[in-house]
């Protein structure tokens, strides 16, 4: 905290975390194209999309993962409070990963160092951070498996990652990025990996950890039924831009963009059992070849003549935007 | 990107994409320069009088003990050895030995490796454990000291000595990897659809397994020219190898090696063309590697 | 790890056994008649001197049953008696040193350099320095490493005078930095290019970015989280290719007349000395196994996938 208020830009009435017009290249193309979200403390933002749409990569641009030579930011700001992340030195932005701002990934069993005890992995987090002695920081990350939930903590902190179950292996990786309380927490789709029931529980565990600290949490996700369940607020990505946003129960309730719209007729519900399951036509367009106008056009069931053009984010009502020109037919039943 | 779409592409369809593969070897440097030597190096090899004369000499046994280890001169770019023969046209001859030896051990590992290697990888079993086990002896070995003393026991000393022991002792390498490709091919699904529709062992195992397990034993062996150039250079400079009435780079440098404060142009010569050759059928093998490994190739082209 | 162990002791056993008997083999293939060898060319042994002599080196019993023989002796120590009438022992005790010094040597001319260009090269991928470690080492394995002995010799012993040309009586380190370091160029270019495949493989490792996200400093994400876990294969061609340096040492000691062991063989051979060729070839044999085990319990204890299963 006062490490972030030291720093150039810092305005306690801004959004904890406010990323606009970010754009990320991997080479000739463009895989993110002018995202942008907020979010706020003890809210959780629920980033929805196909893989491929971008949700990840702007996750990784924010915690500063996407490095030259294999892809660069190009434009637009990550901000924690007003401090730009983008544009803060290096050596400044390390020192807030981990302490405010902090990722759980996909897979936990890859996202782990193999060869070393996960006790260890998350000491490190103290020793580097906080400079505690390589004992004191030991039994603070003994605190932090008992805080995730891991049964003999002291136990099995000297285990290897390849030892634990699916389950517990993500248990340790959210530790790892609770373990410094921060404040802004991406989950980067932290329940894909995982069997139908740890999933629940996880996600279960990611809500608990989050309220009990206020801290934002965004969570990357491509299931709508994690949605419903703790988002407050969803932004939809299609194609490396987000095509919608608003608070969660209106988004499901009322989609005002096609896409969303699919995306919810895709989901099997109890009420629909026995019908068909909606299925999106078509195959999302090639990064590679960005065509001009919309980009859902070509699978869209409202295409028209104005689709043509690239759709601006429009603000339908407080908080809630949508980048499609058909909205008003897509929100009439 | 395109590599990796190039890569995938090949996976599929190999066939389709060799000559898009030939015409990227063609415009790598190493690939241009280093297939130019070899292919100087095994005409001079082939017809070593075409390149002996360039000078005036020509006739690498005609010897004069008058120039004994006398330096270059006129007409004897490379001077005289220390019989007093034309060094320039005794290192051309010299090729021919250690091509053609080349040659011997790769056809023979190849031959050795492949009816080892698939016998074990497709039989499995006790064939397997047997074929493997010999495999480790041969492992557990330091190899140059095996091919001294069995060279030193045989009682003649020509190219197919040298090449016997170096394929003995060089097959086990091509064996595993061979082993391990047709492990792989022999559980793919064709073959056990081939199976499937009643095609015999030998069918299966020259029509579906052998062509496709082949190719990581060709890149290896196309790899290892080289090291078999220099280890039989080795023997031979070691005086377990060709002996003296045989013209050959090691022999050369063997003798050399007395008279190296004296006369260091008898080491240096041989020393260039051989070097030369093994180095250039390295980076030869290397560059048709990274050419036909996808894996390997993907690896080089990312930005 | 007291079972991996066992495990692999008992998978080196049938190999050691093999190993000395193909030695065995070669040796008593070895042409000419090693009485007559020891006697001299021109010399007539009375019958019953020749006979003595046969019977104690077992020459007249098959092939089968002298192997028998040597290994009961192997087992309780004894390496027999060399033709020349000095104990086996007694030549390997003389000899080895000079072996293990120049193996030592040239082992860690390889793996300090080798690790250190390959990691270098794999941190720097695509720039000036990666590319002198990759060419430089194509260049080094293709230039036949007796060459290279020759123009360090002539270079560096003879025209700079900086290190002594041959022979041992500089002593360590003197006399063995330059047939070290020839030796090393043996093992080098798979060591370092080993290294560097393997810390390209870890930079783009998901766990990298882990430790990245935890803000950990630069140098420690390198040191802990790429090297570490990128030295692990290397550990194990190191260990292999100290088997292959011990082979080097036969080439290396001939050139730079070194009285090691793989001088002993040489000179043993032409001689038809059968138990030096068959004792120190079998130590070889045995040093190598060790290492190559050493090596894969090592693997263990840094990779915790193998030791814990």
């Amino acid at each position: 905290m006062t490490r972030l208020e030291s720093l150039p830009g810092y305005d306690a009435a801004a959004p904890l975390l406010a990323v606009s017009e970010l754009r990320v290249r991997f080479g000739a193309t463009t895989v993110v194209d002018g995202v942008g979200y907020e979010v706020d403390g003890g809210q959780t933002l629920a980033v929805l999309g196909e893989s491929g749409s971008g949700k990840s990569v702007t996750a990784r641009a924010i915690m500063g993962l996407v490095r030259p030579p294999r892809g660069a930011v190009t434009a637009g700001s990550a901000r924690l409070r007003g401090v730009d992340l983008l544009t803060l030195a290096e050596e400044e932005r390390r020192r807030l990963r981990g302490t405010t701002i902090a990722m759980v990934f996909q897979d936990a069993l890859s996202a782990l160092n193999p060869v070393l005890s996960v006790g260890y992995q998350i000491a490190e987090l103290f020793r580097a951070h906080q400079g505690l002695s390589r004992k004191e920081a030991a039994r603070r990350a003994v605190e932090v498996l008992d805080l995730v939930r891991i049964p003999s903590a002291a136990r099995r902190a000297r285990d290897y990652p390849h030892q634990f179950s699916g389950g517990m292996r993500q248990r340790v990786g959210i530790g790892l990025a609770i373990a410094l309380n921060p404040q802004v927490i991406i989950a980067d789709e932290p329940t894909t990996a995982l069997d139908v029931t740890v999933q629940a529980q996880i996600i279960r565990l990611l809500g608990e950890l989050q309220r009990e600290h206020g801290t934002a949490l965004v969570l990357i996700t491509h299931d709508m039924g994690v949605v419903a369940d703790i988002a407050d607020r969803v932004a939809v990505m299609y194609a490396g831009r987000v095509v919608e946003q608003g608070a969660a129960a209106e988004v499901y309730a009322r989609p005002a963009h096609p896409y969303t719209e699919a995306l919810l007729g895709a989901i099997p519900r109890p009420e629909l059992r026995g019908r068909r399951l909606a299925v999106i036509p078509g195959a999302p367009p090639d990064p590679g070849r960005p065509e001009p106008g919309c980009r859902f056009r070509p699978r869209c069931g409202y295409a028209g003549d104005a689709c043509g053009q690239q759709p601006p984010a429009r603000e339908i009502g407080p908080g809630r935007l949508t980048a499609c020109h058909e909205w008003e037919r897509v929100t009439t039943p | 990107m395109a590599s990796s779409t190039l890569a995938s592409a090949s996976a599929e369809a190999p066939p389709a994409a060799r000559p898009g593969l030939l015409a990227k070897l063609r415009r790598r440097p190493a690939f241009a320069i280093s297939s130019a030597i070899a292919l100087v190096v095994c005409a001079m090899a082939a017809v070593p009088q075409a390149f002996a004369g360039w000078f005036g000499g020509g006739d690498p046994r005609k010897c004069d003990l008058v120039n004994s280890g006398l330096p270059p001169a006129p007409g004897h770019p490379f001077g005289f050895d220390i019989q007093g023969c034309d060094l320039y046209s005794n290192v051309v001859y010299g090729a021919r030995s250690s091509v053609l030896i080349a040659l011997l051990v790769t056809a023979g590992m190849i031959v050795v490796a492949v009816v080892l290697g698939s016998l074990a990888g497709y039989f499995r079993g006790w064939v397997d454990a047997v074929i493997s086990r010999v495999m480790d002896v041969f492992f557990g070995f330091p190899a140059l000291v095996g091919m001294i003393v069995l060279l030193q026991a045989a009682s003649t000393h020509n190219e197919w000595t040298v090449s016997a022991v170096l394929i003995l002792f060089g097959w086990p390498v091509l064996a595993r990897v061979m082993r391990g490709s047709v492990l792989e091919t022999a559980t793919g699904e064709y073959v056990a659809a081939a199976r499937g529709v009643g095609a015999g062992t030998a069918r299966i195992l020259l029509r579906h397994v052998l062509p496709n397990a082949l190719g990581p034993v060709a890149v290896l062996t196309g790899l290892n020219v080289g090291g078999v150039i220099a280890s039989e250079s080795a023997l031979t400079f070691l005086g377990v190898g060709l002996q003296t009435p045989a013209i050959s780079w090691g022999v050369q440098l063997n003798t050399a090696q007395q008279y190296f404060v004296t006369s260091p142009h008898l080491l240096i010569f041989p020393s260039i063309f051989l070097t030369v050759t093994v180095l250039s059928f390295v980076l030869l093998g290397d560059s048709l590697r990274d050419a036909f490994d996808p894996r390997l190739r993907q690896e080089v082209a990312r930005p | 790890m007291g079972k991996y162990a066992l495990h692999r002791l008992l998978m080196a056993l049938p190999v050691l056994l093999g190993t000395t008997f193909l030695i065995y083999l070669a040796v008593y293939a070895l042409p000419g008649d090693p009485i007559q060898a020891l006697a001299g060319p021109n010399r007539a042994l009375s019958p019953s001197v020749e006979q003595a002599l046969r019977e104690r080196f077992h020459l007249d019993d098959p092939l089968l049953v002298q192997y028998g023989s040597y290994l009961k002796g192997l087992l309780s120590g004894d390496l027999g008696m060399s033709f020349a009438g000095r104990p086996v022992s007694e030549v390997i005790a003389a000899s080895w040193p000079v072996t293990f010094q120049l193996g030592v040597t040239a082992w860690l001319f390889m793996t300090v350099l080798g690790v250190l260009l390959g990691t270098v090269a794999g941190l720097r991928r695509g720039r000036l320095a990666d590319a002198l470690v990759l060419g430089g080492t194509t260049v080094v394995m293709g230039v036949p490493f007796f060459v290279v002995a020759y123009v360090a010799q002539i270079v560096l012993g003879v025209n700079l005078g900086w290190l002594p040309v041959s022979g041992t009586d500089a002593g360590w380190p003197l006399a063995y930095v330059m047939p070290g370091l020839v030796l090393a160029l043996y093992g080098l270019p798979q060591v370092a290019r080993l290294t560097r495949t393997s810390v390209l493989d870890n930079l783009n490792a998901d766990h990298v970015d882990t430790a990245t996200a935890k803000g950990l400093r630069p140098r420690a994400v390198v040191v802990r989280h790429v090297l570490r876990n990128s030295l692990i294969p290397v550990v194990s061609l190191l260990g292999v290719s100290l088997g292959y340096l011990l082979s080097g040492t036969v080439l290396i000691e001939g050139i730079f007349n070194l009285p090691g062991l793989g001088y002993q063989i040489f000179t043993a051979i032409p001689q038809h000395d059968g138990p030096v060729v068959v004792g120190v070839g079998t130590l070889l044999v045995l040093v190598f196994l060790l290492v190559n085990l050493l090596v894969d319990l090592l693997y263990g204890i840094l990779d915790p996938r193998i030791r814990l299963g």
